[in-house]
């Protein structure tokens, strides 16, 4: 379990513009950061940056797990739950593929983890079945992705995220493409996540609720 | 902001001096080649080639300048990658179309000197083998680099290629000896040089190798210089 | 089933159920053999002496076809950024992905090639070699191929600069595999095969390492 991220002054640079500088924060553990700003403000490649994809032009950013500092960005990413804007969806797999395929690319743990309160289950494939379930794909499991609608894509992310329990969330734009049940339940299983001692940081244009903090770009 | 100064305060250093080196620098490079030439003319004609073998003196040179300029193709990119630094950018960047020229030349004077001697306007030896191949080397870095869009992007991934390409070059060479051994039984045009060639020959390396640095620091130049308008214009820092 | 072998049989998966697979390259393979005979003429005399070379040539191009997609599907759809945070490293992703690539192209056409070295009159002995080159040199494709997809990864039309960067680095692939069945059509023992074997160890080595740092630096960009 980690205890906090941590941003000091850092500073972003996307090829010759400076898109942000000297940005300072912290999430700890049970909290939730919403990302505002305009489009092309530096939301998502701040969240890139966090996620350890993008180097920064200048300050620090970790996580600090039992008092350490974690600085590098390959070991940060073992902390990350990404939800971006694209799916990640093959095409030609089913939905249960998919989740099956990126269970066994994260090692996700058959039981415990951050699942979301349901009963204990036996093997990997009911814990995925009961995620199915609580996203609201259940039906819809054998279905290749192709057929899938955005919010249906959106929703099978969600059960990724819940799937590989990993304690950062880092959401960009996650209500986007949603209907009133969609963006419900992105706002429960947020809820959720921060209960149980998780972080997020999302990028949004919408109230993530919960009270919590917003930073603009 | 201060970023900005940083990054031009070396490149503007690197103006002023080799400003300064930049026409000493020509003038041996003319002196050299001057002097190549004059002792390629009036050394002896080859008992065999006549006065052919003269456009050796143009030919080997050039082959050997495509792999020079490609090592420091791979040299400047190897800085790029360690360093980042703006200079090896633009100076591994600068380096391709200076080493492309010279690998053109190198082929074109070798079917030159080659069709009085063969018979035929090409013939797959080893030295022109290799050469055609760097010459693509050379095509596929400048292809790449125009196709990436994000200049510092480019540079890092080209540099990556570059560096492969040179670990490249003497397995290839290698393979393309190996390769004519194979099938000629003897490399044609390889063999000994007649030490009275020897002198016009060196010389002429040297001239070659001078008048890269001499193009080399000119392009480097103007692209820095180039840059430095586009920022004065507007371009976004 | 670790995330390795996860990531590499959902690339072989998808290279079966999505275009561009299997069937694809090995088509390209039987119709360059097809067409050269067409160009050159029916003198099997002739095709016998050549057909080595072009079939070797044949098969490193029809293996490249599928490349330019290896990194680029994963970049496009956000795979790459998932694969990036998983406990797998970008190494062993690489390393996944250009044995999916070999399964999927390079071995099938090192099967297939018996039955396209019937079309050239290549003897048995000349034939079985030139398997066995193909099987030692399409690893050393799929793996400079790797390097070559991801170093462009992110272009649009990156089509046809892969070909072009990544051919002359296989050049001593093409040299020593053709190199092995001359060998045999000479009687003469050449050091083929150890070349090739080095070449092609050396390269697969390399690549994951390298291709790795370029999809670093595309996932920066």
């Amino acid at each position: 379990m980690i205890a906090s991220l941590t941003a000091e002054k850092l500073a972003c640079t996307r090829g010759t513009r400076r898109l942000f500088e000297g940005l300072s924060f912290r999430v700890t553990a049970g909290q939730a950061l919403a990302l505002e700003g305009a489009n092309g403000a530096g939301k998502t490649s701040l969240l890139r940056l966090v996620a350890g994809f993008l180097p920064q032009a200048a300050g620090r950013v970790f996580v600090t797990e039992n008092g350490n500092e974690i600085v590098e960005p390959e070991e940060r990413g073992r902390f990350i739950g990404w939800l971006g804007h694209h799916d990640a969806l093959k095409a030609s797999f089913t939905v249960s593929e998919q989740l099956a395929f990126f269970s066994k690319l994260y090692s996700a743990p058959s039981v415990g983890g951050i699942a979301a309160g349901t009963s204990p289950v036996k093997t990997g494939e009911e814990r995925r079945a009961a995620l199915l379930e609580q996203v609201g794909l259940a039906r819809q499991a054998e279905l290749p992705c192709r057929y899938l609608s955005a919010g249906q894509r959106r929703r099978l992310g969600l059960a990724r995220l819940l799937l590989t329990a990993r304690p950062l969330w880092l959401l960009d734009e996650p209500f986007a493409a949603l209907d009133v049940d969609g963006k419900g339940l992105v706002a429960r299983l947020i809820a959720l996540h921060c209960g149980q001692g998780g972080m997020v940081i999302a990028a949004t244009h919408e109230p993530l609720g919960l009270g919590n903090e917003s930073l603009k770009l | 902001m201060f970023d900005w100064l940083f990054r031009y305060a070396n490149p503007a250093r690197f103006l002023g001096l080799s400003g300064a080196v930049l026409p000493w620098l020509a003038a041996v490079t003319v002196l050299t080649i001057g002097t190549g030439l004059y002792l390629g003319f009036s050394a002896p004609p080859d008992y065999q080639q006549g006065r052919t073998v003269l456009i050796m003196f143009i030919h080997v040179p050039a082959a050997s300048m495509a792999t020079v300029v490609y090592l420091s193709m791979a040299v400047a990119s190897l800085f790029s990658l360690v360093n980042r630094h703006i200079l090896a950018d633009v100076a591994a960047r600068t380096a391709a179309p200076i080493g492309a020229v010279f690998t053109l030349l190198a082929l074109a004077t070798g079917s030159l000197w080659g069709k009085p001697m063969w018979g035929t306007w090409w013939e797959w030896d080893g030295r022109m083998t290799s050469t055609l191949v760097q010459f693509f080397l050379y095509l596929g870095y400048s292809a790449l680099w125009n196709a990436i869009e994000d200049e510092t992007k480019a540079a890092r991934i080209c540099a990556i290629l570059a560096l492969v390409g040179a670990v490249n070059i003497p397995i290839i060479k290698f393979s393309v000896d190996w390769w004519a051994t194979l099938h000629q039984g003897e490399s044609i045009v390889s063999g000994h040089v007649a030490p009275v060639f020897l002198g016009p020959l060196l010389t002429m390396m040297g001239g070659y190798f001078l008048l890269f640095l001499t193009l080399w620091l000119v392009r480097i130049r103007t692209m820095i210089v180039e840059r430095r308008a586009r920022n004065l214009m507007g371009a976004e820092a | 089933m670790t995330p390795f072998f996860a990531l590499l049989r959902r690339d072989l998966r998808l290279s079966v159920r999505e275009g561009g697979g299997v069937g694809l390259a090995l088509g390209f393979f039987a119709l360059v053999a097809t067409l050269v005979p067409l160009g050159v003429g029916p003198d099997m005399l002739l095709l016998s002496k050549v057909g080595a070379g072009i079939l070797w040539v044949g098969a490193t191009l029809a293996a490249l076809l599928s490349l330019d997609r290896l990194f680029q599907a994963d970049y496009e759809d956000g795979s790459l950024d998932l694969v990036a945070l998983s406990p797998l490293s970008l190494e062993g992703a690489a390393a996944a992905k250009m044995i999916a690539h070999w399964l999927a192209t390079g071995l099938p056409l090192t099967l297939l090639s018996p039955v396209l070295s019937v079309l050239f009159g290549l003897p048995t002995g000349a034939m079985l070699m030139l398997a066995a080159s193909l099987l030692l040199g399409t690893p050393a494709v799929s793996a400079a191929g790797a390097i070559g997809a991801s170093l462009t990864l992110s272009l649009r039309r990156g089509g046809l600069i892969l070909p072009l960067i990544v051919l002359p680095l296989l050049t001593p692939a093409v040299i020593f595999g053709t190199g092995m069945v001359v060998e045999v059509q000479t009687g003469l023992a050449t050091g083929a095969f150890g070349f090739l074997a080095a070449f092609s160890l050396a390269t697969v080595l390399l690549s994951p390492f390298i291709a790795a740092m370029a999809v670093r630096l595309n996932l920066a960009g």
